[in-house]
């Protein structure tokens, strides 16, 4: 079976605040759910599908009480930041068999009100005890993966940096990012080293906030107002150790990529824009080589001089500035690339990024440590 | 800016039925690592399955305790910045670890290092690496 064509994302919010000092998370579930359905012009009680990841008390059972939903499918997969990407395939599938029409996706989280200045990967996995002596942190496990492609491919900070500039060039149209400043090359790597080779800029921001998704089946999305955004394609993948073997420059994204294009029937050259998960400056530069936008080693050179930058490159990529300027949730972006990918489909984007003819864009996540372990997503959705 | 790890700022690892036999030989100055005794692969970390060919017929055997840097990264937002790395053991799997006992700027990938072990908070010796002959 194929979800392409099977659904359509109808609804998107992203939540305005980067501080929430002064909402639960739980409240902020509630606040992006109903922004989300607002925008599709549906309502709470036409959910009957739910998805969420990590979420408050018991996750979805406690999240669907708290929002008074009755819905007669769920899905709590849990893979990191890529999980809410990976919800939009699952609901895709979900309503082309007929066990829901209308899916909501929540993401929520307040680290910057909670402190979480550091993440710690505090799970408690078999791999744990084999790991946490060393004090692995979130950047310097990133940075694994940095350091070895430098080593093998020459991949320069300079050119990691021209990750940020692009991001930093979006950002600066967008009145809700945290790191509204354009910067340059030499800002980035003159930014202090936080784990060799990543510097402070090479980082996504801290932030508070959530998003929604509102997915439907074809005969919903045509009774809505909205314009028609249609999944064409998806694919998922983990990416581990291997027992010990493993390849610290490739990611999921491999996998998630070939099965992605291969559903929608297009290769990454059709594509006109992509958001792609960017916990790090490394993160992108990785995925943009695994899902074939340029060739393993390659990807320096390719988001070198401006290639991400919207009306400037030929791959305008996170053009609401992404994680690394605007926003990453409950240290867990994933969802706002589908939000960012719906507006430019829409065209409602901003003006200074909105792609032309934009009719086929991606969105891809990597959730986890892109050195060891993560989830990864991908997503192709097209304007219809 | 030459540093050991102040051993008081090891956190210890949990150990489980399935790698007690591990963290015992670590305590003794041995490093062990996973070995299947039905395909015969080594793996790393050691577990209760061989995540080769899903035998649940393993067990350990000693490693030599040397290898070389795949990659590694200097954590400096802190007030004793660290080495966290992964070390391809000469047994063909590698290790999440710490190089320790040299200068943190001289490390490279490709370094040929060699096990020390060092004491966690709890007093559980976990295996760490320095650039190989001491220093």
């Amino acid at each position: 079976m194929t979800i392409n064509g099977k659904a359509y994302i109808a609804g998107a919010y992203e939540h305005p605040t980067r501080l929430a000092t002064d909402k639960s998370v739980s409240q902020l579930h509630a606040e992006v759910a109903a922004g989300a359905l607002e925008d599709a012009g549906l309502s709470f009680k036409d959910v009957d599908g739910y998805f969420t990841a990590k979420a408050p008390g018991m996750g979805p059972v406690s999240m669907v009480e708290y929002l008074g939903l009755k819905p007669r499918h769920l899905d709590s997969t849990e893979i990191g930041g890529s999980s809410y990407i990976a919800h939009v395939s699952h609901a895709a599938q979900a309503i082309a068999e007929g066990k829901c029409n209308v899916a909501l996706i929540t993401l929520a989280g307040r680290p910057k009100a909670e402190g979480m200045a550091v993440v710690k990967g505090d799970f408690k996995g078999p791999e744990n005890d084999f790991e946490i002596p060393y004090r692995p942190v979130v950047p310097n496990l990133y940075a694994l993966s940095a350091m070895r492609h430098m080593y093998e491919f020459g991949t320069t900070s300079e050119q990691l940096a021209w990750i940020r500039v692009a991001a930093s060039h979006h950002a600066s149209h967008n009145p809700n990012a945290v790191m509204r400043d354009k910067v340059t090359v030499e800002d980035v790597v003159n930014s202090p080293l936080i784990a060799d080779p990543l510097h402070r800029l090479d980082s996504c921001v801290i932030s508070d906030g959530g998003g929604a998704l509102v997915v439907v089946s074809p005969e919903i999305a045509r009774s809505l107002k909205r314009p028609l955004v249609k999944v064409r394609g998806a694919g998922e993948a983990l990416k581990h150790m291997d027992g010990g073997r493993p390849d610290m420059t490739s990611s999921g994204a491999v996998r998630s990529g070939a099965d992605a294009f291969a559903e929608a029937g297009v290769t990454p050259q059709d594509i006109k824009c992509a958001m792609i998960y960017d916990s790090f400056t490394i993160t992108v530069l990785i995925s943009l080589e695994d899902l074939g936008f340029c060739k393993k080693g390659e990807g320096g050179k390719f988001v070198s001089d401006g290639n991400l930058i919207s009306g400037v490159g030929k791959l305008p990529f996170n053009t609401d500035g992404g994680g690394l300027c605007n926003n990453h949730p409950a240290n867990r972006g994933g969802i706002t690339k589908v939000i960012e990918a719906v507006r430019q489909l829409r065209g409602e984007a901003h003006p200074a990024v909105q792609v032309p003819n934009c009719d086929l864009a991606l969105a891809h996540g990597t959730g986890g440590w892109v050195s060891t372990r993560h989830g990864s997503a991908t997503l192709i959705m097209e304007r219809e | 800016m030459n540093m050991d790890i102040d051993a008081s700022k090891i956190p210890s690892p949990g150990v489980e039925p399935d790698t007690a036999e591990f963290w015992a030989a670590a305590n003794d100055g041995v490093l062990k690592i996973g070995s299947c005794n039905s395909c015969g692969e080594p793996h790393f970390y050691p577990r209760a399955i061989c995540p080769r060919c899903g035998s649940l017929d393993v067990g350990l055997k000693e490693a030599k305790g040397t290898g070389t840097i795949y990659t590694y990264s200097v954590f400096r937002r802190t007030s004793e910045p660290y080495a966290l790395a992964w070390v391809s053991l000469d047994e063909g799997v590698g290790m999440m670890t710490n190089i320790i006992n040299c200068d943190l700027d001289e490390i490279r990938i490709g370094q040929e290092v060699e096990v020390v072990f060092r004491p966690s908070e709890s007093g559980q010796a976990v295996p760490m690496f320095q650039p190989r002959g001491g220093r």
